[in-house]
């Protein structure tokens, strides 16, 4: 894929569960009636008999994939975001969490990019739901690259994901290749002013950030944290103490998020200072993506002040 | 002749079942003994009649399933399982105590538990999934899932039961035990199931109906079931809570209270 070019995430993900699908028989994928909006469904025209629609009913769809999983087989189940870690949490905690079952939930529509459908579809409180039930891996990948890659690496790994994609196409930042590590971020540029931390889509919007600070003089480090749990402890207390400042970037509430994951890490273990970009703690609305990444303050150049400020104050 | 005799060896499990759910609870000093008791015939008969497994090898691909998803009965099913060899029967004094693999709810790590439970209406949704895994491969194992009455006010139970006549899964057994007694009184005070049987036909369920204590017909409604084509069954086992105790029976109380320590040898007593 050509990096800076607009590519699907969800697209991603069908592909990579058809090249599942022909490589491991375990794979079975279900679904809660937005199977062709998640691009799931292309699954069932190549292996229907693996494939199930559990109609509008996330919580059975939950308790269906966690009793494959016990019979063995690895499910891919999921449907919007908003739909999944608030309305299913006593499912993924006590029908997969607890029991460590390998079910890899899916889900597209995360974050306030989701756009016109507004704010009751809008999940900006998914990662620090999933990431609060222990034995739960979190992944929020940043491009259509890397979602193939993590679909696909997550199959052959035990235990429990989360992983949450996005409604809108978004710029690729990675060629082919990616190489998905469990628990390691990726380090997409080293940098010794400041230290920028995003998953998702908002990623490219550091490295855009990253590259107007450089044309200022300031170089940033950007590290996409699509594991967000298990995290890379060492690479975030590492660049931490390389840069001497820190900025997290997410599209989510800033409360018990990535940003709120990486203070953690930093306040235990390299106190450093920094500042966190995401949902300031609100809802969203109606709105055209772009228009409310920017009325929302997710932005590269909410990224850039952020930095900025964080530079100013040290120097 | 040979049925007469099967009934009362099971007569027999069922008596020692629930002396040991009996023993078990007063031990712990906690615990639920009203919906343990309630079900002990439906278990006993499953266990030890119907269905088929192998004590010294759990994970055996081709047995049948058995997913409590009341699983505040744990202390049945954990009688049942160490009575039919997975674990020492010593074992079930340990029950609820810190470091033993007898949890008050089901867990994963002991031998015979197929799945976790406590939250109540998920049970079924396993069944599902497992069923439909074991289609999928040709097995011939059977899954069955116990649920209470009360836990039919729970919406995922409904969803799970219209997955199931979707996808006609005549190897799915679920099992009600209609007590009539949830925690905080009975249930059609609290949210009325009935016409319970008719809601389950409307959901295109094959529905057979016992007396939850009479094994020729808990073993004549599970082998309909086995042999019904195209649809799930549910067994609604007419039951009484606290079954076999006097003054536990048909008391909310002890939903979860367990008997007392010192009154043992009294209770036990009762268990002619």
């Amino acid at each position: 894929m050509t990096p800076g070019k607009l590519s699907a995430m969800r697209d991603a993900y069908g592909e990579a569960l058809l090249e599942l699908g022909a490589t491991n028989e375990k794979v079975v994928v279900l679904g809660a009636d937005t199977t062709g909006s998640l691009k799931s469904g292309v699954f069932a025209t190549k292996f229907p008999e693996r494939f199930f629609n559990v109609g509008i009913a996330e919580q059975n769809l939950m308790g269906v994939a966690a009793g494959f999983a016990l019979a063995g087989k690895i499910p891919y189940a999921g449907t919007y975001a908003i739909f999944v870690p608030g309305k299913c949490v006593d499912q993924i905690r006590n029908n997969i969490a607890y029991p460590n079952l390998g079910v890899k939930i899916v889900c597209s529509h995360g974050g306030i990019s989701v756009g016109p459908d507004g704010a009751s579809h809008q999940q900006v409180e998914d990662i620090a739901i999933m990431r609060s039930i222990p034995r739960m891996s979190v992944v929020v990948p940043c491009d259509a690259t890397s979602t193939r890659a993590i679909v696909k690496a997550i199959a052959g790994i035990a235990g429990p994901f989360y992983v949450r994609l996005t409604r809108p196409s978004t710029p690729v930042v990675y060629e082919d290749g990616f190489e998905y590590r469990h628990g390691k971020a990726t380090v997409v540029s080293e940098g010794s002013d400041i230290c920028l931390v995003a998953c998702g889509i908002m990623v490219p919007e550091a490295v855009k950030a990253a590259s107007s600070l450089k044309a200022k003089g300031v170089s940033a480090a950007v590290v996409d944290l699509h594991t967000i749990k298990p995290i890379d402890s060492e690479t975030i207390s590492r660049l931490a103490q390389k840069c001497g400042r820190v900025v997290t970037a997410e599209e989510h509430n800033i409360m018990g998020g990535m940003g709120s994951a990486v203070s953690e890490v930093l306040g235990e273990m390299r106190p450093t200072p920094m500042k966190r970009v995401g949902v300031m703690d609100t809802f969203g609305e109606s709105g055209e993506a772009g228009e409310l990444l920017k009325k929302y303050g997710l932005t590269a150049s909410n990224i850039e002040s952020a930095a900025e400020g964080l530079v100013r104050a040290a120097r | 002749m040979e049925a007469a005799q099967e009934v009362v060896r099971l007569k027999e499990t069922a008596r020692s079942t629930r002396r040991l759910i009996i023993e078990s609870l007063a031990e712990a000093g906690s615990g639920h003994p009203g919906g343990s008791l309630s079900a002990v015939e439906l278990l006993v008969t499953l266990f030890f009649h119907t269905m088929k497994y192998d004590p010294k090898n759990p994970s055996w691909p081709d047995r049948d399933r058995f997913f409590l998803s009341k699983g505040h009965a744990a202390p049945l099913l954990y009688s049942i399982l160490a009575q039919a060899g997975f674990f020492p029967v010593e074992e079930l004094m340990s029950l609820r105590k810190m470091g033993a693999r007898l949890q008050g709810h089901p867990s994963m790590g002991i031998p015979g538990i197929e799945a976790p439970a406590g939250s109540e209406g998920i049970g079924l949704s396993l069944g599902v999934g497992a069923a439909l895994a074991a289609r999928m491969d040709g097995r011939p194992s059977r899954t069955y899932v116990l649920m209470g009455d009360g836990e039919q006010q729970e919406g995922e139970v409904w969803e799970a039961a219209m997955a199931a006549s979707k996808y006609r899964l005549d190897n799915l057994t679920a099992i009600i035990d209609r007590n009539g007694i949830q925690q905080d009184g009975l249930t059609e005070q609290i949210m009325p199931l009935e016409p319970l049987a008719s809601k389950w036909r409307a959901f295109n369920w094959n529905v057979i109906e016992v007396d939850g204590y009479d094994f020729l017909q808990l073993i004549g409604g599970f082998d309909l079931a086995a042999s019904t084509r195209n649809r799930p069954t549910v067994v609604i086992a007419h039951t009484v809570k606290g079954k076999g105790i006097s003054f536990m029976e048909w008391s909310p109380h002890y939903h979860g209270t367990a008997p007392a320590k010192d009154k043992l040898s009294d209770v036990l007593s009762e268990l002619k």
